[in-house]
């Protein structure tokens, strides 16, 4: 038997309510999931919005740009999502589709201290963990510094989770 | 020369292009739109260490988002091979070139600073601050903020999440106090 299998099982909420065995995505949707990925980094690149520039212009107010991207995005979004549910429409695999949901913790604190946190280094980094991929992709390979950075301190949180505030 | 194609896209094309991902993911399967839980999957493939957080089927609970990661890269490098021109600036403006030169920082090409993202940034402490601090802190302050730009700014507060609006305003106290308070303490 080795190491892995002898672990403790699942302790850790799931990301997304659990799929049921056997029932995972389909070839057609595995490809369109890659194919929205790749719209989304290119839209990173054309946009400008995974440059450490940009995001240094958006915290010193010098530029609309930023803003009017993110809350376009967010108008769409909101929008896109009201009619999925008005229409009652159903995804490829004909499941209800659920709005998702951020469960509220008691005073919030991991929204605000993780926020927080993870707002300082988006100001260092000027990229967030999309751009990270979109930069290593566009031939930044320094940035496998900040992507090993991250996993780190996402391990580091792992590792902590008991011990902070949530 | 720059052909039309070359071009970056103006606000109202990315914008809405960003936001359409949202209702696309839920329709190909009912997946949030997010981008750092990839890296709760990465760290689950590799070194899971017996840490709760990690002890789950991230092939199962992951594998989508790992695949739209790839797409991402895959995009950035399309992007940056055919539809960018050589020796591509972003056309920041005049007062952000003035504060970032007042920050040392002298040459303003490219996508990112070569002085502080480039390979031999790493030779200096502004390179392991930016690419070293700024990654770990991303990457930290995401999974304890349960999401990052990707999944609370759009998805969370598009869906009028109350923790997104303030996991969204705490990116910006941090975002806001390192480029004015820290950076140039530090730089």
């Amino acid at each position: 038997m080795t190491r892995r299998q002898s672990l403790p099982r699942p302790i850790a909420p799931p990301l997304d309510p659990a799929p049921r065995p056997g029932d995972g995505p389909t070839l057609l949707a595995q490809v369109a999931y890659v194919a929205v990925g790749v719209l989304l980094g290119i839209v990173f690149v054309k946009s400008e919005v995974l440059s450490w520039y940009r995001i240094q212009e958006m915290f010193r107010f010098q530029s609309a740009h930023m803003y009017l991207v993110i809350a376009s995005a967010l108008a769409v979004a909101a929008l896109g999502m009201q009619l999925l549910r008005r229409l009652d429409v159903r995804s490829w695999d004909g499941k209800a589709i659920a709005i998702p949901q951020k469960d509220m913790t008691p005073r919030g604190a991991r929204y605000w201290l993780g926020g927080t946190l993870f707002g300082l280094g988006w100001g260092l980094l000027g990229a967030c963990p999309g751009p990270i991929f979109a930069l290593l992709g566009a031939g930044v390979t320094s940035m496998t510094v900040a992507l090993l950075s991250a996993l780190a301190g996402t391990w580091l949180y792992g590792a902590m989770q008991s011990r902070l505030p949530h | 020369m720059t052909t039309l194609w070359q071009e970056p896209w103006p606000w109202y094309v990315a914008g809405p292009l960003i936001g359409l991902m949202v209702p696309l993911l839920l329709l190909i399967g009912g997946k949030s739109f997010g981008i750092s839980s990839n890296l709760r999957h990465l760290c689950a493939a590799t070194v899971p260490s017996g840490i709760p957080l990690f002890q789950y089927d991230w092939k199962r609970d992951g594998g989508w988002n790992l695949l739209f990661a790839a797409g991402v890269l895959l995009g950035g490098f399309i992007a940056a091979s055919v539809l960018l021109p050589d020796g591509y600036t972003v056309a920041i403006s005049a007062a952000t070139q003035r504060d970032l030169r007042a920050l040392g920082i002298g040459d303003l090409s490219g996508l990112v600073p070569q002085e502080l993202m480039g390979w031999q940034a790493l030779a200096s402490a502004r390179g392991w601050l930016t690419l070293g601090a700024g990654g770990f802190l991303v990457g930290f302050g995401s999974r304890w903020a349960g999401g990052c730009t990707s999944g609370h700014a759009i998805s969370g507060l598009a869906a009028f999440q109350l923790p997104s609006l303030i996991a969204v305003i705490g990116f910006f106290v941090g975002g806001l106090l390192m480029t004015h308070v820290i950076m140039p303490l530090v730089f």
